[in-house]
């Protein structure tokens, strides 16, 4: 959305620095208003006729007032006015002066975007073109008329649309900190609604059914009250956490100014011994909470697992040494189908039925040949060459584990069943149907991949796999073994991506050729993109994001409904982040701190004095702002 | 610096290894074929494959043929591929599902077109018609997706486009699937006259009409390209993007041309894609959209002739393949790894002669 902006900093470019120029309500960019109202019309309709509204309406987010259904139609009228409502304020050029003008932007598109709503429901009244659009439907119509009349429910949406485009440009007029509040008391609200069958578990674990039963009604999301409390609850912690950050943050500037040499390294090395204690803590929580779990939250979190362990594998390859491996999931059916075959008394041809320990070494040693065999030929290709072989590597894999030629071996589509469980030094076995064990397993390799990935991220040959990454023949030049550092990297993917193919073939009891398909490397992908290439916390951040929240390819989230439109939010996400932070959510802190320190200093510094600024001035009043130190 | 120079050695030497594997594997294939061919109990074939069965001479030349009409339609999609390739040197994964669009928008008309009674009745202007306006909406499409998507990463490292277009392509397949929901989408039934075997050498008139169809859009294209002024723009914007800017050439805009010629080829491919196999899904588009980036790299990636003629020996090679080198070698069920074979030729030709079979120069070589 930066297109919208700079048309609007262009117009107020004649200023003279330093001068409050405020700018009247109606001085719009009116063409810039229409061309992004035209965008938002089209995402409305797109977002309504995909039956989003209809399949999400079951969920309800707050339990009488809103269903996410509607969610889905009201979020993108939001979030389009407040960026409609940005001005690009340029530092020491020009003053930055709020003002209704924002507001009257984003209720204008808003009013735009949803005129296609309207339009719609005029449409479906009138027309049936139901054979090519499958949800031009009935349903649909009856939802966007809030079952009233049709003009009830097409005067209604531009209402709407007016409505939730002037609180998205309002955003701007209430301050950067009155923003960021209501920006994560809406996030809470809406998480602590989609975590509802994980609180309600965890609720029943600890015989505090009680707070559960008042937080939700019964599978329909927060309780109005209880919604209210937990935005009440925010609106605290967030004040309480922002004075707190500002305090940290004036500490750091003035240690900073005392000793100017040392404030890049002191972060470095070492941890210090809050983190070590924080570190400790989640150590201590992940081990002691899925006792107070049940089966289907257990479940999730083992899924969850699996995709941490399936990105640090990829994340190594992909995210350290910079090769963009597109074929990751034939380390994980070379994992899976190894262990099947060599453990499950079922597999035709050859079925030795090892202990799943033993199958778990062969099986890594076979991962490490097969990543050494794709390896070895695309590591001179070009990156994107090499994207596209790895995939038709991967592609290869599957259609061999489908066809009839080694069906003989791997069975075919019909798949290898009857694969036993873990059986762990005689203590105990892990198996399918108690998730919990299944969960314990999962996160034992979990911690053996973090740790593997931390390591090998300090040593040396995580410091070759990271100049590679910046500049390949740079690298070289310094005396890099650039392809030998690049196989390794793919054999260690490799053999990490082993780990979780046999902890599926366990998991699940049985294997099948579908489940390794392109999707599923695509998935890994973006796990580890959104996350934060090259970061260990990012990636196990982006799982539990995405694969908690959405599901993964096979693997049911949080969010059921989603089953259908996953992949469809998946590719928005993939491109949403390369446009807009191509360094994912949590990005790599090495390179950060290597970039940014100084900016990061001057951001906290920043921050703490808006914050401070906002305090001091009454953000709702028109007149009191001054230009920001 | 020893150390690396083993190295080097060691990972040259496994990949002359695998090299020579590959030839001698295909070699034996194809020897195996021609000692079954010249006679179905010759020792050497038994050897090989015991109960092989001999090809006819006729399904020999059907093979080749469905192999050329799929391999054409293979071409044209490789044209977007190689021609986008060559103005902003990234891998457009998304083409193969503007491709797709193509094919369902051609079901959606010509069904339509079918219901309206029109299409048994005029069929060749139906059919011209229904190729109109797909070649439309894939040239919005494409259009749209490079200034949605790829405009503002002009100038980032090439992966980061290549990921952004794996995005786009999972959105579109998805769009797609969302909203025309995940039936299959038909074409209504071709004319007898078409359909029958009666045309010449016997070969089925689909096909004839697929190739036919597949040159008149090379030969408009090779026109474009070759002797009009926004063709000599873009080749003068593959050959490097900064002088042709600089010699007065609005880059951004024959970069916008050169997405709408690829989107409006694989629009035709799309239809002929419907005329083969009579029906399309929301996942038709991602195969054969490797595939054609393979055809693409077969025949040298920038080069428009030679996206077509890898496109064609992609074609027969995933249709031949199968029966010709691995079914005398022993294979079971050899017709299931037709994909796989296509993968294969593209990992092979990477491996033997990486600038392609036809390529001499790769134009973007020196890009970063």
């Amino acid at each position: 959305m930066t297109a919208v902006a700079d048309p609007m900093a262009a117009s107020t470019g004649d200023t003279v620095p330093e001068t409050v120029r405020r700018r009247r309500v109606l001085d719009q960019n009116w063409r810039e208003l229409l061309k992004v109202g035209a965008i938002l019309m089209v995402g409305q309709v797109f977002i309504a006729l995909s039956g989003m509204p209809v399949s999400f309406d079951r969920r309800l987010i707050i339990d009488p007032i809103l269903s996410l259904g509607y969610l889905s139609l009201l979020w993108l009228p939001l979030v389009v006015g407040y960026a409609v409502g940005r001005e690009q304020a340029l530092e020491g050029m020009m003053a930055y002066t709020k003002g209704g003008r924002e507001v009257l932007a984003g209720a204008i598109t808003g009013v735009l975007g949803n005129l296609g709503l309207t339009l719609l429901v005029v449409g479906i009244t009138h027309f049936d073109i139901r054979d090519p659009l499958v949800n031009w439907s009935p349903q649909l119509l009856e939802l966007l008329e809030f079952e009233q009349s049709v003009w009830f429910g097409a005067l209604i949406w531009l209402g709407i649309g007016a409505a939730t485009g002037a609180a998205g440009g309002g955003l701007h007029w209430v301050g950067a900190r009155n923003r960021r509040t209501v920006i994560t008391v809406i996030a809470a609200v809406s998480s602590a609604a989609v975590l509802e069958s994980v609180i309600t578990d965890l609720a029943q674990g600890f015989h505090i059914e009680a707070v559960a039963n008042w937080l939700y009604a019964p599978k329909r999301g927060l309780t109005s009250p209880a919604a209210a409390v937990v935005a009440g609850a925010t609106i605290l912690a967030v004040n309480a956490i922002s004075a707190l950050r500002a305090r940290a943050a004036h500490r750091l500037v003035s240690a900073a100014e005392a000793s100017p040499t040392e404030s890049g390294s002191t972060r470095g090395g070492r941890l210090s011994p809050r983190r070590l204690a924080g570190f400790a803590l989640t150590v201590a929580a992940v081990i002691v909470l899925p006792l107070f779990l049940g089966r289907l939250t257990n479940e999730l979190l083992a899924n969850v697992g699996l995709f941490i362990l399936l990105a640090l594998g990829l994340n190594i390859i992909v995210g350290l040494a910079g090769i963009l491996d597109l074929g990751y999931v034939a380390f994980f059916a070379v994992g899976g189908y190894s262990v099947a075959v060599l453990t499950s008394p079922g597999s035709p041809r050859f079925s030795p039925e090892m202990p799943w320990i033993g199958a778990l070494f062969i099986a890594m040693l076979l991962a490490g040949l097969v990543g050494l065999f794709i390896g070895a030929p695309v590591i001179r290709m070009r990156g994107d060459y090499l994207a596209v072989v790895t995939l038709g590597f991967g592609e290869i894999i599957r259609i061999l584990l489908l066809s009839d030629w080694l069906s003989g071996t791997f069975n075919g589509a019909q798949g290898i069943i009857n694969i036993p469980g873990v059986e762990i030094f005689g203590l105990t076995t892990v198996r399918g149907f108690e998730p919990r064990s299944v969960l314990y397993l999962v996160l034992f390799f979990c911690a053996i991949a973090i740790y593997v990935s931390w390591r090998l991220e300090n040593s040396r040959i995580g410091r070759a796999w990271m100049a590679i990454r910046e500049d390949e023949s740079v690298a070289e030049a310094m005396g890099v073994d650039t392809v030998s550092a690049k196989l390794m990297a793919f054999v260690t993917g490799a053999v990490l991506g082993s780990f979780s193919g046999a902890i599926l073939s366990a998991k699940v009891g049985s294997i099948f050729p579908h489940s390794f398909a392109i999707i599923v490397s695509i998935v890994i992908l973006v796990v580890v993109i959104f996350g934060g290439m090259g970061n260990i916390a990012g990636v196990i951040a982006g799982a539990a994001v995405l694969i908690g929240v959405l599901g993964g390819p096979n693997q049911p989230g949080l969010l059921q409904e989603f089953a259908e439109f996953k992949i469809l939010i998946y590719g928005a996400l993939l491109v949403w982040m390369m446009l807009q932070r191509s360094e994912g959510l949590i990005p790599s802190v090495r390179r950060a701190r290597e970039l940014h320190t100084d900016e990061l200093n001057q951001d906290a510094w920043l921050r703490a004095q808006a914050d401070e600024a906002d305090d001091a001035s009454n953000p709702g009043v028109l007149d009191g702002q001054g230009p920001r130190p | 610096m020893q150390l690396t120079a083993k190295q080097r050695t060691r990972v040259d030497w496994f990949l002359t290894i695998l090299r020579v594997a590959a030839l001698v594997l295909i070699g034996a294939g194809l020897v195996a074929f021609v000692a079954q061919v010249v006679d179905s109990n010759n020792p050497f074939a038994r050897w090989a494959n015991p109960d092989a069965i001999n090809l006819t001479g006729r399904q020999f030349r059907d093979l080749v043929v469905a192999g050329l009409a799929q391999g054409a339609m293979y071409g044209l999609i490789a044209l977007g591929y190689s021609m986008v390739y060559g103005v902003l040197g990234f891998i457009n994964f998304a083409h193969g599902e503007v491709f797709m669009i193509g094919a369902v928008t051609g079901a959606i008309t010509s069904s339509k077109l079918a219901e309206a009674g029109a299409w048994e009745d005029n069929f060749v202007l139906c059919l011209l018609l229904v190729v109109v306006l797909s070649m439309v909406v894939c040239t919005i499409t494409a259009v749209i997706m490079e200034r949605v998507a790829y405009r503002p990463l002009r100038g980032k490292p090439r992966l980061i486009p290549l990921i952004t277009s794996i995005g786009v392509s999972f959105f579109l397949q998805n769009f797609i699937l969302v909203l025309l929901g995940p039936g299959t989408k038909t074409y209504p039934r071709m004319p007898e006259w078409l359909t029958e075997k009666r045309t010449f050498l016997e070969i089925q008139g689909t096909r004839l009409l697929v190739l036919a169809a597949a040159a008149v859009a090379m030969v408009g294209l090779w026109y474009l390209v070759e002797r009009t002024k926004t063709g000599k723009a873009m080749r003068a914007v593959a050959e490097d993007a900064e002088i042709a800017s600089l010699m007065g050439i609005d880059v951004n805009r024959v970069i916008v041309k050169t997405f709408a010629v690829g989107g409006a080829m694989a629009g035709v491919a799309g239809i002929l894609w419907g005329l083969l196999f009579n029906s399309v899904l929301h996942t038709a588009g991602f195969l054969p959209g490797i595939k054609a980036f393979s055809a693409a790299v077969v025949g040298g990636i920038g080069n428009l002739g030679g996206s077509m003629a890898g496109g064609l020996t992609i074609g027969v090679a995933e249709s031949l393949g199968p029966l010709v080198i691995l079914e005398p070698l022993g294979v079971s069920g050899p017709s299931q790894l037709r994909d796989a074979v296509a993968f294969s030729v593209l990992i092979i030709v990477l491996l033997v002669r990486p600038s392609g079979i036809f390529g001499e120069r790769l134009p973007s070589e020196e890009r970063t």
